[in-house]
């Protein structure tokens, strides 16, 4: 995620700082994938103790 | 509708949870299983007609990622994406009117064909914008994306399944599911809508957009190369592979097992059928992101390559050992997830990135043709072995043999994928740019690697 190459290229001094949004969208879409994912690995433990 | 473009000091990590917000949404189609049964007690419907409306939403999936993909291209992410949001949420709204007035036709009409538009065109809608984004990594790029559309089914199986718990499945509590399915669904995806932005486009001096670097080729001339019909071919192999073996996951492994001293229970059978899609799911992400540094060429060489193998241990060694068997499936299936999402990078190689969402869209038919095949394949031979008497793994032997035979056909097929001819090529003025840094640098870098 170096600034160079993850970043559309400023043209003004002063740039908002993204990283609050960003950390928000990732937990907007982690969240829900988190749940599924735990429900994955409950079902997928069965194949070991079912 | 323009396609947004990214404000100063915008950055591309928004644009993966903006591809990942319309995934995961439509990734719910493969959880159409959950709504089966109450709708057939429900409605009174046999198994075949409550799976049509699943049926039809991938029939439109397939027609609309590969005829809307110009229209894609042409309107840009956010047009496609709000598309998908009206189509998918609508269509959830309709089924929920079908099921409150219980006509079973609204449900087909609302989740298959209206859902199903927004199926094709939210898939294919951020596949151009993140490659344009990440032109350095477009395989792990694709790869976040189309990993969501198998961690749809996920999220939505078991949330579904409760919501079902808690309204009932008489046909109010499924118009009830349904309706908070698709207002959830829209909230949901809206982010992605919001989101989504294209990068900035490069300026020559004089101030006008510079010209694409690289190979850039039209969706419609990349229909007339060699290249695009070997990849299909790649493709449909591929996915017809793994779809033989997710198709009859559980059976299979009942089969597999059942003489043996350690049977395995209806339970572990469909604990085996999660971590197959775990499998399909990591190695949408992995394999793809592996492609960045090994090439595309190579990647397709060992999906198609190593797949083979595997089939061949399950067929000579699987019920002898149950680790082996699992071991060997969750390979299948990694290789079946990445070649989907390695699928867009490789054509970034080929033809650029000037029309790459529509030629993926078109070549997706390859996956309608897929998911038609391997299961046929699989569950007709199953079904003679049984009647000429056989049993457990014997079923399956005549499937893997075949599987192994369209993997190496598809392993050829890759193999005489070669850069397209500059016949094809869209003259350099027709194609101004829109890419973030080091584009050129790293197209050029790619095209003899992996073509």
């Amino acid at each position: 995620m170096s600034a160079d190459s993850s970043q559309s290229p400023p043209d003004t001094a002063q740039v908002p700082d993204r990283r609050p949004l960003i950390a928000f969208t990732w937990l907007w879409v982690g969240a829900p994938l988190a749940y599924g994912l735990y429900e994955l690995v409950r079902k997928a433990t069965q194949l070991f103790t079912g | 509708m323009s396609p947004p473009v990214a404000p100063p000091g915008w950055s591309r990590w928004l644009v993966p949870p903006a591809a990942l917000s319309v995934h995961l949404s439509i990734g719910q189609a493969y959880a159409w299983s959950v709504f089966k049964p109450p709708l057939e007690s429900a409605l009174g419907l046999s198994g075949t007609q409550s799976a049509l409306p699943f049926q039809l939403g991938i029939v439109m999936l397939g027609l609309s990622a590969a005829f809307g993909g110009t229209l894609v291209e042409r309107h840009g992410p956010r047009w496609a994406m709000t598309v998908a949001l009206v189509c998918f949420s609508s269509g959830f709204l309709l089924s929920a009117l079908g099921a409150a007035v219980e006509q079973y036709w609204l449900i087909v009409l609302g989740y298959g064909f209206v859902g199903g538009i927004g199926l094709g065109i939210g898939y294919i809608s951020p596949v151009s914008t993140l490659i344009k984004w990440f032109p350095d990594r477009p395989g792990m790029a694709t790869g976040i994306a189309i990993m969501g559309f198998g961690g749809g089914a996920l999220i939505a199986s078991p949330w579904s399944a409760q919501m079902l718990k808690s309204f009932g499945t008489d046909s109010s509590g499924i118009a009830l599911a349904f309706l908070v399915h698709g207002l959830t669904y829209a909230v949901f995806m809206l982010l992605g809508v919001l989101l989504v932005r294209v990068p900035r486009p490069r300026e020559r001096a004089d101030g006008r957009p510079a010209p694409l670097e690289g190979v850039q080729v039209s969706a419609r001339a990349a229909m007339r190369t060699p290249q695009f019909w070997l990849l299909w071919i790649v493709l449909c192999m591929n996915v017809t592979a793994g779809i033989g073996i997710l198709e009859k996951a559980a059976p299979m492994i009942r089969d597999f097992f059942a003489d043996t001293s350690t049977p395995v229970s209806t339970t572990a059978a469909a604990g085996f059928v999660a971590l197959l899609s775990a499998a399909n799911m990591a190695g949408r992400i992995g394999w793809s992101s592996t492609s960045d540094l090994i090439g595309r060429k190579n990647i397709y060489r060992v999906y198609l390559g190593v797949g083979a193998l595997m089939y061949a241990l399950i067929a000579l060694f699987g019920d002898s050992s149950k680790p082996l068997f699992v071991l060997c499936a969750l390979v299948v299936l990694s290789f079946y997830g990445g070649g989907f999402s390695t699928a867009p990078a490789y054509l970034k190689d080929l033809f650029g990135t000037y029309q790459v969402g529509a030629i993926h869209g078109r070549l997706l038919t390859a996956w309608s043709l897929a998911g038609v095949l391997g299961p046929l394949i699989v569950n007709w031979i199953a079904d003679h072995q049984e009647e000429a008497g056989r049993h457990g793994s014997a079923l399956y032997g005549t499937s893997f043999l075949i599987m192994i035979g369209l993997l190496v056909v598809g392993f050829a097929a890759n193999e005489l994928i070669r850069p397209v001819h500059a016949r094809h090529h869209e003259p350099a003025t027709t194609v101004p740019a829109q890419h973030a840094q080091k584009e050129g640098n790293d197209v050029s870098r790619q095209q003899p690697e992996s073509a």
